[in-house]
Order: C-alpha cells, then sequence, then structure tokens
C-alpha cells in the first residue's frame, strides 16, 4: 500500500521538486541540455513507476482473475 | 505546390471518408453519438487520447514556444507525464460512477455529485469558455499549415473558413466513431512526418544533436534552459501544477474517458501512456533548430517556424505530406472538441429550458452554430498558439477543487460553494488576462521567486477560499441523491 504511493510521489519529485537544481544547460547527457535529459529520463522512470503500481495494484490482480 | 496541395487533399478525402463509413447503419441514439456506445477498446480509447495530445499545438505551438522561449517549453513534457499519474487513480473512479449514473457529459457528473442543475449549467458554461480558444488554435494552426504548404494559393483566412466547414459538416454526420477513425490515419501520419523534421532537420544543419545544442549555446547562453525570470523555475512549477490539474477537467477528455469498455483500461494506459511523451523531443529539436537557421521571424509569427524551416529545406511533395498530416493533427480534436460542445450545450443548457425536445437533434443543430463562431473567432484572435493554451487550461483548472471534492466520502463543499469559487476563480482568469496583469501586480507584497508564478494558481487559491467561505455561510451539506432528480 504505502510502497505504492511512494511510488507515485517519485515523478512528482522528479518533474517538480528537483527542478531548481537540474535547470542547466551542462554537463550535456546524449548530446541533450542537462534539464531537457533530466526531464526524459524522468519520463522513463514514470513508466517504470507505474508500472511497479500496477503490478502491486491488487485491484489489478483481481480483473486478471475474473 | 500543385503537388504538396494535391496530397493535403488527399489527406482531407481519406479523413471524411473513413468518418462517413464509421458511422454505418444502425440509428444514432445521443448516447452513442457522444460516447461511441460505451464499447470502445483499450486500441481505440489510447489512439482517441492521443489524437487529443498530438494536435496542432503539437506540430506548431510546441515548435513555435521552442522558438520563441527555449527550455520553458518542456513544461509540457511534465505536466502530461504528471496527468498520466494523476490518471491512474482518478479515471477509474470517474468511469464507475459516470457507467453506474448513464452519464454522456462532465456537467451531468457534477449534477449529480451536487445534486443541482445550477451547477450543471456553470460547468458547461466554464467548460465551453475553455473549449473555445481550444477550437480557435487548431482552427488557426489549421489556417497556418494549409497557408504555408500551399506556398501561399490558398491565404490562411479561406483556409480557417474552409476548414471550420469541412469539420462542421463532418461531425454532424458521424460524431466520435469519425474521430477514432480518423484518429488511426493522423497518427501514423504525424509519428512519420513529426519524427522524420526532428531527426533531418537538425542533422542537415548541424550534422548531430549535440552540435546543434552545442550551437544553440554558443549563440544564446542558457537559452535550452529555464532562462528567464518570467518563465523561470517558479513559472514552471506553478504552470505544471496548474496544467496537470486542469488536464483531466477539459469536458471532452472527461467524455472521451466515459467511452472506455473497462476501468482497467486506465490504469494500463497510465503505465504507457508517459513514453509517447518521449516524442515531444523530435518538435524539440526541429524548434531549436529553427531559432539558428531561420533567425529573426517576429515575436507574433513564431508557430511558423517549422514550417519555415522544412519549406527551405524540403521539396513539395515532402511539404504536401507535412500539410495533410497538420491537416489532420487539428482536424481530429477539433472534431472532439466540437461533438462535446455542442452535446454540453444541448444536454445541459437547452434541455433545462425545454425538456421535451429532442436533445439528439438540438446537438446536432448546436454543431453548425458553434463553428461559426469559432470560424469568426479564428479569423479574428492574434495570440500566440500556446498562449491561447495555457489560457484555456487556466480556465478549465477552475472545476478541479469542486471535482476532487467530490471524490471525498464526505464533500465538506455544497453546490453554491462550488459554483461562487468556478466563478470566482473564472472571473479572476478573464479579468487578468484582459488586462495582462501579472502576479506581480495582483500580489506586489510575495517575495520575488513567487512573483513569476502562473496566474492560475492565483485563481485556484481565490477558489478554494470563495469556495469554502460560501459552504460555511450557506451551509446546506450536499443533499443525499434523489433518483428522481437525475438528469
Amino acid at each position: 500500500m504505502w510502497l505504492r504511493f511512494i511510488l507515485a510521489a517519485v515523478p512528482f519529485a522528479l518533474f517538480l521538486g528537483a527542478v531548481p537544481w537540474v535547470n542547466r544547460v551542462e554537463p550535456y547527457v546524449l548530446g541533450l541540455p542537462f534539464l531537457l535529459f533530466w526531464l526524459s529520463l524522468s519520463i522513463v522512470v514514470t513508466s517504470a513507476c507505474m508500472a511497479g503500481v500496477y503490478r502491486l495494484d491488487p485491484a489489478n490482480r483481481e480483473e486478471a482473475e475474473q | 505546390m500543385i503537388v504538396s496541395l494535391a496530397l493535403m487533399v488527399l489527406a482531407l478525402g481519406v479523413a471524411v471518408y473513413l468518418g462517413i463509413r464509421a458511422r454505418g447503419r444502425s440509428a444514432m441514439s445521443l448516447e452513442r453519438w457522444a460516447v461511441g456506445g460505451r464499447s470502445l477498446g483499450g486500441v481505440f480509447v489510447f489512439l482517441l487520447m492521443a489524437g487529443e495530445i498530438y494536435t496542432t499545438t503539437t506540430f506548431l505551438g510546441i515548435s513555435g514556444f521552442v522558438y520563441g522561449n527555449g527550455g520553458a517549453a518542456y513544461y509540457i513534457l511534465a505536466y502530461v507525464t504528471l496527468a498520466y499519474v494523476v490518471s491512474y487513480w482518478l479515471l477509474p473512479v470517474l468511469w464507475r460512477y459516470a457507467k453506474d449514473h448513464d452519464l454522456v457529459s462532465q456537467a451531468d457528473f457534477f449534477i449529480r455529485k451536487y445534486n443541482s442543475r445550477g451547477l450543471g449549467v456553470v460547468v458547461t458554461v466554464i467548460g465551453v469558455a475553455g473549449m473555445v480558444p481550444f477550437l480557435v488554435l487548431q482552427l488557426k494552426g489549421l489556417g497556418i499549415i494549409v497557408a504555408e504548404a500551399s506556398y501561399g494559393a490558398v491565404p490562411s483566412s479561406a483556409a480557417i473558413v474552409i476548414g471550420g466547414v469541412l469539420l462542421t459538416g463532418y461531425v454532424t454526420l458521424s460524431g466520435l466513431f469519425a474521430a477514432a477513425w480518423t484518429s488511426v490515419v493522423k497518427d501514423i501520419l504525424i509519428v512519420i512526418v513529426v519524427g522524420f523534421l526532428g531527426i533531418y532537420l537538425p542533422l542537415r544543419y548541424f550534422g548531430s544533436f549535440g552540435d546543434l545544442f552545442a550551437a544553440i549555446e554558443a549563440a544564446r547562453p542558457r537559452f535550452a534552459a529555464l532562462h528567464t525570470d518570467d518563465l523561470g523555475v517558479s513559472w514552471y512549477i506553478s504552470t505544471v501544477v496548474v496544467s496537470t490539474l486542469g488536464f483531466y477537467m477539459w469536458p471532452h477528455l472527461f467524455a472521451a474517458t466515459f467511452s472506455a469498455r473497462e476501468e482497467s483500461t486506465f490504469r494500463k494506459n497510465a503505465v504507457v501512456f508517459p513514453l509517447y511523451q518521449l516524442f515531444l523531443l523530435f518538435v524539440f529539436f526541429a524548434g531549436f533548430a529553427a531559432v539558428l537557421a531561420v533567425p529573426g521571424l517576429p515575436a507574433g509569427q513564431a508557430d511558423l517556424s517549422l514550417l519555415r524551416l522544412a519549406k527551405e529545406s524540403l521539396p513539395p511533395v515532402v511539404i504536401g505530406l507535412v500539410g495533410g498530416a497538420g491537416l489532420l493533427a487539428a482536424l481530429v480534436p477539433g472534431a472532439m472538441l466540437l461533438n462535446t460542445t455542442s452535446a454540453l450545450i444541448a444536454n445541459n443548457v437547452y434541455k433545462p429550458l425545454r425538456p421535451g425536445a429532442d436533445i439528439g437533434r438540438v446537438a446536432r443543430l448546436m454543431v453548425p452554430c458553434v463553428g461559426a463562431v469559432t470560424i469568426y473567432l479564428a479569423l479574428n484572435d492574434g495570440a500566440a498558439i500556446v498562449n491561447l493554451l495555457l489560457l484555456a487550461y487556466a480556465l478549465v483548472t477552475q472545476l478541479a477543487p469542486a471535482l476532487f471534492l467530490s471524490l471525498l466520502p464526505r464533500n465538506p463543499a455544497n453546490d453554491w460553494g462550488a459554483a461562487a469559487g468556478m466563478l470566482a476563480g473564472t472571473g479572476a482568469i478573464v479579468y487578468l488576462t484582459v488586462n495582462g496583469l501579472s502576479m506581480a501586480d495582483v500580489a506586489p507584497f510575495l517575495p520575488s521567486p513567487l512573483l513569476h508564478l502562473n496566474v492560475g494558481i492565483f485563481a485556484l487559491v481565490l477558489n478554494l477560499a470563495v469556495l469554502a467561505l460560501v459552504s460555511l455561510i450557506t451551509f446546506r451539506r450536499s443533499p443525499a441523491l434523489k433518483p428522481e432528480e437525475i438528469v
């Protein structure tokens, strides 16, 4: 239960909380300015977090069994 | 020029053909017309919602915003992704409630939850007020695309009128199924076109993405991050918050939610949809390439930057494809917006006034009326696409406090409070926008980072304060729902 909400809070920390510290152009990662790289990475992490939430959520298990 | 025009006409022909064919032979009830008979499966809901994300805004607005403001445009990556996180919990709740009570529109939801038809009218009016700028920006984008991609053969004003008329006819004939089918074609085309432009243009001019950003940094230091005070970190955070809250307050997205077959669709989508956002990187790349390759477009014409750059470097055949994709990118969401607006007005404004009327017919008759208003506004409005988008978001976000409170087991707000809060919030937005005021004007005593907050935050705070105050004064708990009062 708690793990699910922690997983769901991660995207908010990445996209909102961290931005004052990652608002910079350098270092470039994969050729991208750092802020753009950070936000792109956050998208991938968000998807992974939500996949975790999906697996942990009992609602999905019930529906699969039906 | 002839080639590019022919390709655009072809794209349009396919869209209209698919739309009319999808209509089928069975009779149209209002429910089927507006929410596709609640029978659309995961793939279609996916495409419909994707159709919502990849609109003219993607095409022109974001690249134009990058062209004018650099890194500030990244906010779009953030709010859409966070909205999907919220959707995991929000949409199944909305869907279940709508299904249990046979609701077709967003206003129905508020009417049921607060047991107040008056609130339904307020919600409808705010929803329509938010959707009209959204519809206007689709038509404006359409005008820009057709005018640029036809190399000036079709002037932008004529394109707006033709596009508006076609859109109206198309929606009148086929409703939501039209949007779903065309969405398939549109998505394939737009993925190809945007991917191609986002890779080809930077590579052609700069050699690699790294070289592109290095060149940007050399010419305009910090341009690719949040580099100004006005559009800085506090603007970014507040805008993301306002837009995340607003995302599912759109009447058309709300109604599209009802068209899913099962609630697990939404939970699956919340896992997959964020990745779809990565696709916007291509639009950013194209926008940044335009900054250096076609410099000096005046502020009012930043939305043209992507197409200007494409025209300088590509043959008319490719421009025709770009134009065709852009055309569909405006028509699909346009169809959905027009559809929802008309159904809303018929159901929630007209029906309470004339209870016996044939609502399906009224909804179909509303389509041309709304279409005409939109064409008129699109011809007479000079705002940039993203500014129209931000205004529209700030307006619909005002529905969020009352919606989220209504999901609590015991709603502390009542219908009077909800309506007063919404009106105060939207009133503040309209007043501030019309007079061009910012946070610094309404609350100069705030410490300096807070002076650059999105004014939508101010309106939300005002909304909540008024909601709390009026709910306390009128002190009527939302009464228990009486079945005979269901609309």
